[in-house]
């Protein structure tokens, strides 16, 4: 479904005159099927969130190609809709003018749904996300970081896409408020049977929710395995990444 | 073993709103030993901190009485608090990218402080921080200094205040969330970083911390706060294995899921779980 073929990327390194570029990624090729959840970790500045970036079309890479269901990600109407991402930083994703409601809103005008039916649609979604309807009129000050963050999935999940690319959305969360949201992500990935693609530091956090993890080191990928096969990763930089988790 | 620290009936407020955000706290920190105050966000963990410090700012206020080393804190001149702040007490921060002048090099800071602690002069001062910035694993010591705090990665940064704590010697280092703001290998080189801290000055230390597996490499002993109230208290393991109130449980229970999952996952699917 998804499929990410050579794709390169690189910055203007900083310093006015500088014409050096520093390469953020080179030669990424994986893909992502229908309902897979594939998590991405990495270290600090191992490239991860500019990949992210890169499959939710945000930024263009230098080389190489994305696509989506065969059609370029860079292209507004092939994604319109089908792809949707929750950040880490929820305070900084709504709008502080806007209610929880004109927030969902937004996204479900896409559905062209008539005026009742979106109505109907922000209860449903409140639901699912364990907010209840008092949620509707408060603003993103009003609420704690685990209840913005479920307005954050709420609004990603309310054009149904097929993908969701999730960039450190429980990692400046609390401990058992990060388990309630990973739960959340569970159980809405068996209602809707969508795609994740789950960028983390954590690998505690990937493994819960994960079916298969890429581990990216300095721009390049290291290892893909599936999350059972986690304690038969090969690459020794893989193993010293799991021995560091301080349990 | 005598208590370095004795909070007892402290209680904050917030004089603009009359807000209570810390009703009444007591606990102690005994010599050496390390103390974790665990909970969630806005419970009143780092209030707490910053009361002991007296850093909180001028509309928050506290009454009760802390006591460092026999010396009711509350009632020393801010000269005389900003003396034992840095080299009797130290605090490492959350974010090291706050907690250094962004317009400064390093080194600038560096040396400010300890000219105000030690009088020492630039060489003298860059000396020893070369020396424990080496001990702290960090490379090219020198190079650091010379750098501004955006340069350089929050691993870093919390090192070099690590690194520093080691020079000041202090009795008692607060550490307000060390690790939260890192990745996975920063966050383990720091912890081991403290515990050497720790092995080495033989100093008391106040963790603050939301991650149960932080808390239980280091702690001695653990409170538990909700809402601003200390709802259990207790020897680290006895939080883990036998919590007495509901809110304790949650909390371990939810990390427990984590790591009961990732263990699995580790030892292969249909393999037996070791309980812990």
């Amino acid at each position: 479904m998804l499929s990410v073929d050579r794709v390169e990327k690189s910055y203007k390194k900083a310093g006015m005159f500088s014409r050096e570029r520093q390469r953020v990624l080179r030669s990424i090729s994986f893909a992502c099927g229908p309902g897979e959840c594939l998590g991405i970790i990495g270290e600090s500045g191992s490239g991860k969130s500019t990949l992210g970036r890169l499959l939710l079309g945000i930024e263009k890479p230098d080389r190489g190609t994305i696509t989506f269901d065969g059609r370029r990600v860079d292209e507004r109407r092939a994604r319109r809709g089908k792809i949707s991402a929750v950040f880490q930083d929820y305070t900084a994703s709504i709008n502080p003018f806007y209610t929880v409601e004109k927030a969902l809103l937004e996204p479900l005008k896409l559905r062209g749904l008539s005026r009742r039916e979106r109505h109907s649609a922000i209860d449903l979604l409140l639901h699912q996300v364990g907010l209840d309807l008092s949620y509707r009129g408060k603003y993103p000050h009003e609420l704690s970081g685990g209840e913005a963050q479920r307005v954050c999935i709420a609004r990603a999940v309310a054009t149904e896409p097929k993908l969701i690319v999730l960039d450190e959305a429980v990692s400046s969360l609390d401990g058992s408020v990060q388990l309630q949201v990973l739960e959340l992500l569970r159980s809405l990935r068996q209602l809707y049977g969508m795609s994740y693609i789950f960028i983390t530091h954590d690998i505690r956090a990937a493994a819960y929710i994960c079916d298969r993890v890429m581990i990216l080191r300095s721009g390049q990928i290291e290892e893909i395995v599936a999350v059972e096969q986690l304690k038969d990763v090969q690459s020794a930089y893989a193993r010293k990444l799991l021995e560091m988790v301080v349990l | 073993m005598t208590n370095i620290l004795e909070v007892s009936d402290l209680r904050i407020w917030d004089s603009d709103t009359g807000h209570v955000i810390v009703p009444g706290s007591s606990f102690q920190v005994r010599q050496g030993s390390c103390l974790a105050i665990v909970g969630e966000s806005g419970s009143g963990k780092s209030v707490t901190c910053r009361a002991v410090m007296r850093l909180n700012k001028a509309s928050i206020r506290q009454s009760g009485s802390i006591r460092f080393d026999g010396v009711d804190v509350s009632e020393l001149s801010e000269q005389d608090m900003r003396k034992l702040r840095g080299k009797r007490m130290c605090m490492i921060l959350q974010h090291g990218m706050r907690a250094f002048d962004p317009s400064r090099v390093i080194g600038v800071h560096l040396r400010e402080t300890l000219k105000q602690h030690y009088g020492w002069s630039r060489s003298e001062s860059d000396a020893s921080m070369v020396m424990a910035m080496r001990s702290v694993m960090l490379k090219d010591p020198a190079a650091i200094l010379n750098q501004y705090p955006h340069q350089l990665s929050g691993g870093m940064l919390q090192r070099i205040m690590i690194a520093l704590a080691i020079v000041l010697e202090p009795d008692m280092i607060i550490a307000d969330e060390p690790t939260t703001a890192l990745d996975t290998i920063s966050q383990f080189e720091v912890v081991e970083q403290l515990a050497q801290l720790r092995d080495r000055l033989g100093c008391a230390m106040i963790l603050v911390s939301h991650d149960l597996g932080i808390v239980r490499t280091m702690a001695d002993e653990v409170i538990v706060m909700k809402a601003g109230v200390i709802v259990e208290r207790g020897a680290t393991e006895a939080i883990f294995s036998e919590a007495r109130h509901a809110y304790t449980r949650y909390l371990v229970s939810s990390k427990l899921a984590l790591d009961r999952h990732f263990q699995r996952m580790m030892e292969g699917v249909g393999g037996g779980v070791a309980e812990r």
